[in-house]
């Protein structure tokens, strides 16, 4: 297992080398070069002189991509252009609201799509497994930040019950936070179920076709037991991999479903950036994200075992 | 000297072919090929259907439904109906491109990391680099560094979704890599570019046109979600994402500004996740097995 995590470790150092590769290619692909840019439209041609030998920009590229390298290591991501602090330092304050709604959508996507794969599985060719596939279906072909307009229209506009839009921070209280997010969580959180539903399902049905299923049957287990001790406990390794893959999926939608709800969170500081050109801000963002995205993945692969000791890594 | 007679051809007994004809026979499928079918058409032949997407009747702002405007008004009085329709036209040419561009460079890049283990490291290990961001935060990151334009956005979701496509083409080529049919023609002297285009590649097609479908529907969806976000293609170029990004500040007063596009969007992805699941179970025989095993089986 140790050796097995140190490897898994050690194969996370190209990947995270081309993530920083691109990351540093971005600001390089665009157009105009980047003194010029974070100089601003009025600066004069000796301010971005000046600024280019300030920033390296006059270095040979492979000098400057080795002096990022060098950065990142030191966990140095630079300045915003317009926020005028350090880049991690405008991560941390949008964080709590990105994290938060990840977390509340996973949670939604879990209890929707989890017992709906179940229920499709276990009633195989029936209406209800037809109507739960076709209900996953649809809710695959809904784009996150339209269910979001749907929901806000119904039960905010219509109804009156949440907020049409906002965020209310931990520090006000949690009851009014979690008011805040329910829309946007369920605008996430039933969209990723879908696909949560149709891989539980598929699982399922690939575990319930074993004979120790019959085995259980014909020694009179009841059907309870059969589906949610015996079935559910050996479908769980493709279903722990896809709600990790869902919770680092949902990251990338809290960001678009942001937008929609205005909540201040990473999503609308990488928007806003975009808009203003600040590159270090978007480099930051970007490579705060693919971070936690490959850590969740290392996370789910290491998870294997404790959901099935047959699992053994060496 | 023996000369060993070879079967004439056959002739063309069936007039359609079968894949066709085991296509049509599933509903869903049927239903998923048609809707895609009308939202091609519509887009192809938008102007014949619609008016001016960017005409401006500014008398007329914000009205709802009616008979001369289907779809309603936006704020400055154009007509919704109207770019509902165009935005067919933006999301099929995206999603056509993006498959063509992820085709190109995911085939080109699966197959030569399949077929040369020298190539497959580092191929794939940009591959993964790419793959590590959540698709919607590297097509955002792109778009910031190209700016807003329609190629810019096709570069950018093509980008982003290459790497599925290799995958995808990489791990068929190592399986085909190693059948009795490669190595014959390996022993026969072919070249490598023979054994890559003629014997691998056409035999690893299915699970890639698989993706299509499903790459198609991704580009649509995310080219909606960048215009939504205000980093897509330009405000004044109608898209779905576009109008419901303006819909969106009209959304108590005006709900028919989401609506229309909203479901176009709905519709057009619900087309092609339906036609991209029942090519699945024709094509992939891996997977359609596993189906006829699970039928018998209840």
């Amino acid at each position: 297992m140790k050796t097995y995590v140190v490897r898994r470790l050690l194969a996370l150092i190209p990947v995270a080398l081309v993530v920083a590769t691109v990351a540093f290619v971005l600001i390089h692909l665009a157009p105009g070069d980047p003194a010029s840019v974070i100089a601003g439209p009025y600066a004069s041609a000796e301010d971005v002189q000046r600024l280019q030998h300030q920033l390296g920009l006059d270095q040979p590229l492979w000098i400057q991509l080795a002096r990022w390298y060098g950065r990142l290591l030191r966990g140095d991501v630079g300045d915003s252009i317009f926020l005028r602090k350090p880049v991690l330092d405008a991560i941390a304050d949008r964080v709590e609201p990105t994290l938060l709604l990840t977390v509340f959508a996973t949670v939604v996507a879990v209890l929707i799509g989890v017992p709906a794969g179940i229920v499709s599985a276990h009633r195989h060719n029936t209406a209800a497994d037809q109507t739960v596939m076709v209900l996953a279906l649809v809710g695959i072909s809904v784009p996150n930040f339209l269910l979001g307009l749907l929901l806000i229209l119904f039960f905010s506009v219509q109804l009156g019950w949440f907020p049409v839009a906002g965020y209310s921070p931990l520090e006000y209280g949690w009851a009014k936070t979690l008011r805040s997010l329910v829309l946007p969580a369920f605008a996430l959180g039933v969209v990723q179920s879908g696909l949560i539903a149709r891989i539980t399902r598929s699982a399922m049905l690939d575990v319930l076709r074993e004979q120790f299923i019959l085995a259980g049957r014909a020694k009179g287990l009841g059907e309870p037991a059969l589906v949610y001790k015996h079935a559910l406990k050996n479908a769980m390794i493709p279903t722990i991999t896809i709600i990790g893959i869902s919770f680092a999926i949902l990251i990338g939608g809290a960001i678009v479903v942001e937008t929609v709800f205005n909540i201040p969170g990473l999503g609308r500081l990488i928007i806003s950036a975009v808009l203003r050109r600040d590159y270090p801000v978007i480099q930051g963002v970007v490579l705060c994200i693919a971070g936690v995205y490959m850590l969740i993945n290392l996370a789910v692969d290491l998870s294997y075992p404790l959901f099935d000791p047959r699992v053994r890594y060496q | 000297m023996s000369v060993i007679a070879l079967p004439r051809e056959a002739p063309a007994a069936r007039t359609t072919p079968r894949w066709l004809v085991l296509l049509a026979r599933r509903r869903t499928t049927l239903v998923g090929a048609t809707l895609m079918v009308a939202v091609v058409a519509i887009g192809l032949g938008a102007p014949l259907f619609a008016g001016s997407p960017t005409h401006m009747d500014v008398a007329a702002r914000l009205t709802p439904p009616n008979r001369a405007h289907w779809f309603g008004t936006d704020d400055v009085g154009r007509d919704v109906f109207s770019r509902v329709i165009h935005g067919a036209r933006l999301s099929v040419l995206v999603g056509a491109a993006v498959v063509v561009f992820s085709f190109v460079v995911g085939v080109l890049s699966g197959l030569f990391a399949g077929h040369y283990p020298r190539l497959d490291n580092p191929i794939m290990r940009v591959m993964d680099g790419l793959m590590a961001f959540p698709a919607i935060v590297l097509a955002i990151a792109l778009m910031a560094s190209l700016g807003p334009s329609v190629v810019n956005v096709i570069i950018a979701i093509g980008v982003v979704y290459s790497p599925r496509v290799a995958r995808v083409v990489r791990g068929s080529v190592l399986v085909i890599r190693e059948t009795a049919y490669v190595e014959a023609g390996r022993a026969l002297g072919a070249s490598d570019l023979t054994l890559m285009g003629r014997h691998i590649l056409p035999n690893c097609l299915s699970p890639v046109i698989v993706q299509g479908s499903f790459v198609f529907a991704a580009a649509v969806l995310t080219e909606a979600a960048l215009s939504f976000l205000g980093v897509g293609v330009p405000p004044y170029v109608p898209s779905w994402g576009n109008t419901l990004s303006e819909g969106r500040l009209y959304i108590q007063q005006a709900p028919w500004l989401v609506l229309y596009p909203g479901a176009a969007i709905m519709l057009t992805i619900f087309a092609l996740n339906l036609f991209g699941d029942g090519l699945r179970d024709l094509l992939d025989p891996k997977i359609r097995g596993l189906q006829t095993e699970r039928q018998r089986a209840t």
